[in-house]
């Protein structure tokens, strides 16, 4: 297995980290914040302009075609500075599904920007793909949905959401207009500032994408490319919490010693950082095995969302407490970091999810 | 391109040519080619192999020929390992002298030193062993105090080592010694190498928690030594030896530390909790089975990553991070296949209880020295923590 980037990847790594750190710093995400905003439409805009929503769909349908290592790539680089971007559910597990349904005509207008697109799996406290409810019937000459979906990344901003529902044939994955008849949102104020609805349907009229049965066998590749697009993410977001922890700890001075000369500071420095290497090899090994088509690439995924979000976990704590009181504070980004990191963990499967999940592939 | 891949079909087909059947198989405790003066060929097979690889100069391929390596680069010795990797051969032989004192002959030895003793090391003629700790100096390696003083043309030394492997049955030592014991600590020491028969050298086997080792205590009284068996300028050997502790923990996390699990983490929490389709029935140990088993596999994927791409500390920070990554990973994965096993992991021999799970209690035990040998983990911690992270020590 090669882990180096290849040029093209590498350029696309370079001009990721650019993008975001010049039109979507720390300070742009804050500033939406304050100002009660929880989407930011206008960097969605310069981001798909960039081509960023295309990266993982084929250039025959106006992307790029950088696979899981060009998203991964993105998302590291997206997480370093909190960008509240839509990218996993539009960019990278949406065109998973459209492509694999047979729906490639849709793709077009993801890579471009122009269609946002949520997906709509999880109905409880905890990541179920398995325990879905909502029922999907034939009704009145087309399929119609009734139930509940909690917690829908984009919920209400989204131009389309993608679906699943409980078809008399087997989990079903459906296209639903937020316009459509029978259709609510209500919008959540989230730990990490960005747009998340509850969304429920009562009759709601939907278009079947896949065929009827056929939502588990969809969902799963494309859920594992949002996990190890969560994955680098979260990478990012500890790689990005950590330089400033260690930033702080070679400028701070207390008993007249810059506080990183301390042997206890300096030995969870030095521990933090061979987690986060082990965690950048196994971000990196799922992306490409998934690009692969590995046997294995299910469970490279669940080590690599596990594994990232247990990394970003202990940074994000040992970021506040080695900053101390002014970790605390809302006016550090530290703060940041961890509540974007708590949110991340927990989407499309937390650690017990993926522990479970690692095991059952692993076969015990 | 087309050159590696000519190199990659001659390789293959000397293999399959030369290869002797017994070492294409895993490789019993019993059968490791350690070489040496006083080497026991419980197979045959394993010398010729030494012996075969050794002509081709493959035992250390990337070394010069004069020094009986192949003078491969680092693309053809990578073929040569996939193609023995590919095969499952066994080593041809292990020897401290191949990736801890070969390396650093290299760079700080005479051209005499280098034509005496590398050779010998290729072909696993001498058997080496290393005379680093002492009682009074294990992470403070610095503070030793064996004596080493000028007497003519030999030098004569005093003292007494710890923690030498393997020294009741290695050919020679490479030591640290203290020549000036006047000058700042770090300066005084120097590097020398000595034959184990010679008068004076005596050796006793060291028990541990595990039983049986191969540690031993090393007593040196008046030895001599010829003046032109020092590597390195009189006072200058700790630069030496810094540079042989970093090729030993590199190599120690590469390699990863000796298995002899006996059973493997996965199959122990089977057969202590058994549960329906070769599911773990316990669920609690389940999912921490499944913990470690990742953090092994991440372990795993560093180590090939980083031999392609490196974050950007110093070589001997990353020696220091993957070294002591894989102690605690070792010591973890130990501990919990035991307390799988339950009550059948807590024999110390005898019968009732199943070799395998003997084994495996007693590499759980051994496997406490991995955080100390070879730098404990908090030494380490300091490396990475200075020369990988830039943090300063404490003024």
């Amino acid at each position: 297995m090669s882990f180096i980037l290849t040029e093209e990847q590498a350029l696309l790594a370079e001009t990721a980290r650019d993008f975001f750190g010049t039109q979507a710093p720390v300070s742009r995400m804050r500033a939406m914040r304050d100002a009660g905003a929880r989407f930011d439409r206008d960097l969605w805009r310069v981001t798909a302009d960039l081509g960023l929503a295309g990266v993982a769909i084929d250039e025959a349908h106006g992307g790029s075609a950088f696979g899981q290592v060009g998203v991964g790539a993105t998302m590291e680089a997206a997480g370093t500075t909190l960008a509240a971007t839509p990218l996993v559910g539009t960019a990278v597990i949406a065109p998973a599904i459209l492509a694999a349904a047979g729906r490639a005509d849709l793709l077009g207008a993801v890579a471009t920007g122009e269609h946002l697109y949520a997906i709509a799996v999880d109905e409880g406290a905890h990541h179920a793909p398995g325990a879905i409810t909502t029922r999907a019937e034939v009704a009145g000459g087309g399929w119609r949905l009734t139930g509940a979906k909690r917690f829908v990344p984009e919920g209400d901003v989204a131009d389309v959401l993608i679906v699943a529902a409980r078809a008399p044939g087997g989990i079903s994955l459906f296209l639903v207009t937020p316009d459509a008849e029978g259709l609510t949102r209500t919008p959540l104020n989230a730990l990490d500032s960005r747009a998340y609805a509850d969304v429920a349907f009562d009759g709601t009229p939907a278009e079947l994408i896949g065929g009827e049965g056929a939502g588990a066998d969809l969902l799963e590749p494309a859920l594992d490319a949002g996990r190890v697009a969560l994955a680098a993410e979260m990478l990012g977001i500890a790689e990005a919490a950590f330089a400033m922890t260690l930033d702080y700890l070679k400028t701070r001075q207390q008993f007249g010693q810059l506080i990183g000369s301390f042997q206890a500071l300096q030995h969870r420095a030095a521990l933090m950082a061979t987690d986060l290497q082990l965690t950048r090899s196994a971000v990196r090994a799922a992306a490409i095995a998934l690009d692969a088509r590995a046997n294995d690439a299910a469970q490279l995924a669940s080590l690599a969302k596990a594994r990232a979000g247990a990394s970003v976990h202990k940074v994000t704590n040992e970021a506040i407490q080695m900053h101390g009181g002014i970790g605390m504070t809302d006016a550090s980004d530290v703060g940041l970091f961890l509540k974007r990191a708590r949110v991340a963990e927990q989407q499309l499967g937390g650690h017990g999810f993926h522990l479970d999940r690692y095991a059952t592939l692993g076969g015990f | 391109m087309a050159d590696i891949d000519s190199f990659r079909a001659e390789t293959r087909a000397w293999l399959e040519a030369n290869a002797p059947a017994s070492i294409r198989t895993p490789q019993p405790e019993g059968e490791v080619a350690w070489g040496g003066r006083r080497a026991e060929w419980a197979n045959p097979e394993s010398k010729l192999w030494l012996e075969r690889m050794a002509a081709k100069g493959w035992t250390v391929p990337t070394w010069a020929p004069e020094y009986g390596g192949a003078g491969l680069g680092a693309a053809e010795a990578a073929v040569l390992a996939e193609e023995l990797k590919r095969i499952g051969a066994r080593p041809a032989h292990l020897n401290f002298g191949i990736w801890m004192l070969g390396p650093v002959l290299q760079k700080y030895g005479t051209e005499d030193q280098k034509r005496r003793f590398l050779p010998p090391i290729a072909r696993g003629e001498i058997r080496w062993c290393q005379g680093y700790s002492e009682p009074g100096s294990g992470s403070d390696l610095a503070s030793l105090r064996t004596s080493c003083v000028a007497d003519g043309d030999h030098w004569v030394i005093n003292g007494q080592k710890v923690w030498t492997s393997y020294a009741d049955q290695a050919d020679w030592m490479f030591c640290l010694v203290r020549t000036d014991a006047a000058a700042p600590k770090h300066e005084g020491i120097s590097f020398i190498l000595f034959d184990m028969d010679t008068r004076g050298v005596e050796t006793r086997p060291i028990p541990l928690i595990s039983g049986a080792s191969p540690f031993c205590e090393t007593f040196l009284t008046d030895v001599r030594v010829p003046i032109d068996q020092m590597v390195g300028a009189p006072g200058k050997g700790w630069e030496i030896a810094k540079a042989l502790l970093a090729h030993e923990r590199a190599n120690i996390s590469a390699e990863g530390f000796a298995r002899g699990d006996g059973i493997g983490l996965i199959e122990a929490a089977r057969h202590g909790a058994p549960g329906p389709g070769g599911r773990i029935g316990d669920p609690n140990l389940r999912l921490r089975v499944a913990e470690q088993a990742m953090a092994q596999q991440s372990f795993g994927l560093t180590l090939r990553h980083l031999q392609q791409e490196r974050p950007p500390y110093q070589a001997d920070a990353l020696a220091s991070m993957a070294k002591s990554a894989a102690a605690e990973l070792n010591k973890a994965r130990l501990e919990l296949t035991v307390e799988a096993l339950g009550v059948d992991g807590l024999g110390w021999d005898g019968p009732g209880f199943a070799p395998a799970g003997l084994q495996a209690t007693r590499t759980m035990l051994r496997s406490k020295g991995n955080s100390i040998e070879g730098g404990t983990t908090e030494i380490n911690l300091n490396v990475l923590a200075k020369r990988g992270l830039g943090l300063r020590d404490h003024q």
